[in-house]
């Protein structure tokens, strides 16, 4: 929201960097984060290798390239009036802040969106951080692919299934709720 | 009258520009004032700073006669509203849009509905509050604009040329509320506009601005009357002629103003002369007119203009004059392109510029 809203030296360059991480493979990001997590890791102190909170962890490193560009350029491309729309009618720096984010929220919602998807879908951090333990570091589609391996097809048909059931609803719902918000 | 809102030398940079240069001005309680001048005079910037939505860059701003600083900016920020050129919407519904102000002021959700209604019933939209503000025609968007800023019932009214690129329905309503605002509320209106008609038909006190700098500030009458040479630099001012003067026994003066057409002025001047006569000030006669008025002339009509309740004559006697008849009568007079007509002025409505 920072990015978007002001102007400050290097801006374009953040933007750069955080629209190209947007493309980084699951797998290459897996593989860093084993380093790192590994017990002769950089890292390895805390542990993390294999759990469900390394999985977290490089979940949440893979969406927030997503989450700050969207947003940033939903920001952007807000009315830029808006903000002293909203201070003239008497709002605070930040309640007028507040405005402009409400005026960009079909862009934050994809975002928020876009992310969630990406997360769910992805395989290579959880693989190469959680390493796949039943019962402990397994996620949907970790299990998809072992079970494909073992060619338990139907199997992993019902999972995909599941799969694609939560992330269809998930964006329904959210869309639903946008149009309700309007 | 008290002032309600005062610029003591007042300057505004953006960069390397001067929006504002060395401007002091005061706007009193419960009149209409106008800001009059040329697009990227500084209107605007003016309006934002006494919207204490910008900070000037150096120099003073008082609201009811106390000085506005980082400590009271926001509470000053609340005594005032703005209504933007481009028009600004929240994309939501035209109730939520108006209520957004009165939200932050704490209203209780009775009086919000009440007031909504009520604003909607000024700018003639009753029975829009569900309607998408974005969804709504220019005009309408406008009028959304000002029923929200006219909700809050601030002391002051800021409009940065509430009527720009309307058509005149919207315009006569927006025009109206103003007026109305003004009487009912006591409202304090400050309005921004290069349109020089609006600015004379509702504003009480002008002043103009020309890049950044306040040239002349006065009465509607001391400004519109006599337009001086800064008004005259850019408003579209109709029937102006140049030409050679020479003063007459009688005192008054004859000025040339070429292919063969002399007007007669009621000013004591010699030399090359600029003047001025208000289309208003001219009447029209389909046959020889006898009265007290110096200037006769013959001409025909060559191009006719509809303005709502009046009518805009352009009549070649020579030199092409433009005319302002009421509709009324021009109907009457079944007046066309091509008919002749006789027109007349008085030497006292020819103004020097």
């Amino acid at each position: 929201m920072f990015i978007g809203m002001k102007t400050f030296l290097g801006k374009q360059l953040i933007k750069g960097i955080f629209n190209a991480l947007i493309g980084m493979p699951t797998v290459a990001l897996g593989l860093i984060l084993y380093l790192l997590f590994s017990r002769s890791g950089a890292l390895g102190f805390l542990h993390l290798f294999p759990t469900l909170q390394a999985i977290i962890i490089g979940q949440a490193i893979l969406i927030t390239p997503i989450i700050v560009s969207l947003t940033a350029s939903a920001v952007e491309s807000v009315d830029p009036e808006i903000k002293d729309l909203a201070k003239t009618l008497g709002a605070s720096e930040i309640e007028a802040s507040l405005a402009v984010l409400r005026e960009s929220r079909s862009g934050v919602i994809l975002a928020v969106i876009a992310s969630f998807n990406r997360a769910l879908a992805e395989l290579g951090i959880a693989l190469a951080v959680g390493a796949n333990i039943r019962g402990k570091t397994q996620v949907l589609t970790t299990v998809i692919a072992m079970e494909v391996n073992r060619g338990e097809i139907t199997y992993s048909i019902t999972l995909m299934v599941i799969l694609l059931a939560i992330v269809f609803s998930i964006n329904t719902l959210t869309n639903l709720l946008q149009r309700r918000i309007k | 009258m008290k002032q309600l809102i005062k610029l003591k030398e007042v300057t505004k940079h953006y960069g390397e520009i001067t929006a504002l240069d060395d401007v002091s001005l005061e706007v009193k309680e419960k009149e209409i004032f106008t800001v009059l001048g040329p697009n990227g005079s500084g209107k605007t910037t003016m309006l934002r700073i006494m919207a204490s939505i910008i900070e000037p860059t150096s120099g003073e701003v008082f609201f009811s006669g106390e000085k506005i600083n980082n400590s009271n900016r926001s509470q000053a920020r609340k005594r005032s509203t703005m209504v933007f050129q481009k028009t600004a919407l929240f994309n939501t519904t035209v109730y939520k849009n108006i209520a957004y102000g009165l939200k932050l002021r704490k209203f209780s959700k009775k009086e919000i509905v009440e007031r909504v209604e009520n604003v909607l019933d000024l700018v003639k939209l009753n029975g829009y509050e569900k309607r998408l503000a974005k969804k709504l025609s220019g005009g309408e968007q406008q009028r959304v604009s000002l029923a929200r800023a006219l909700a809050l019932n601030s002391e002051l009214l800021l409009l940065d040329e509430p009527t720009a690129n309307l058509d005149p329905k919207n315009v006569s309503i927006i025009e109206e509320t103003i007026s109305r605002v003004n009487h009912e509320f006591n409202t304090t209106i400050v309005m921004a506009t290069h349109n020089l008609f609006q600015a004379e038909t509702i504003t009480k006190r002008a002043a103009l601005i020309l890049d950044g700098k306040i040239v002349q500030v006065g009465t509607a009458q001391e400004i519109f009357r006599v337009p001086s040479k800064h008004l005259a630099s850019f408003a579209r001012l109709e029937n102006v002629f140049s030409g050679k003067s020479r003063i007459l026994k009688e005192g008054t003066s004859l000025i040339d103003i070429g292919n063969g057409v002399e007007i007669e002025t009621a000013l004591k001047k010699s030399g090359n002369v600029t003047v001025f006569v208000r289309p208003e000030d001219i009447i029209i006669s389909k046959k020889p007119i006898s009265s007290s008025a110096r200037n006769v002339f013959k001409g025909k009509i060559v191009e006719i203009s509809d303005l709502e309740s009046v009518a805009k004559i352009k009549i070649d006697a020579g030199k092409q004059f433009i005319v302002q008849i009421t509709k009324r009568s021009f109907n009457d007079m079944q007046l066309n392109i091509h008919s002749h007509v006789f027109l007349a002025f008085k030497a006292s409505s020819v103004h020097t510029i």
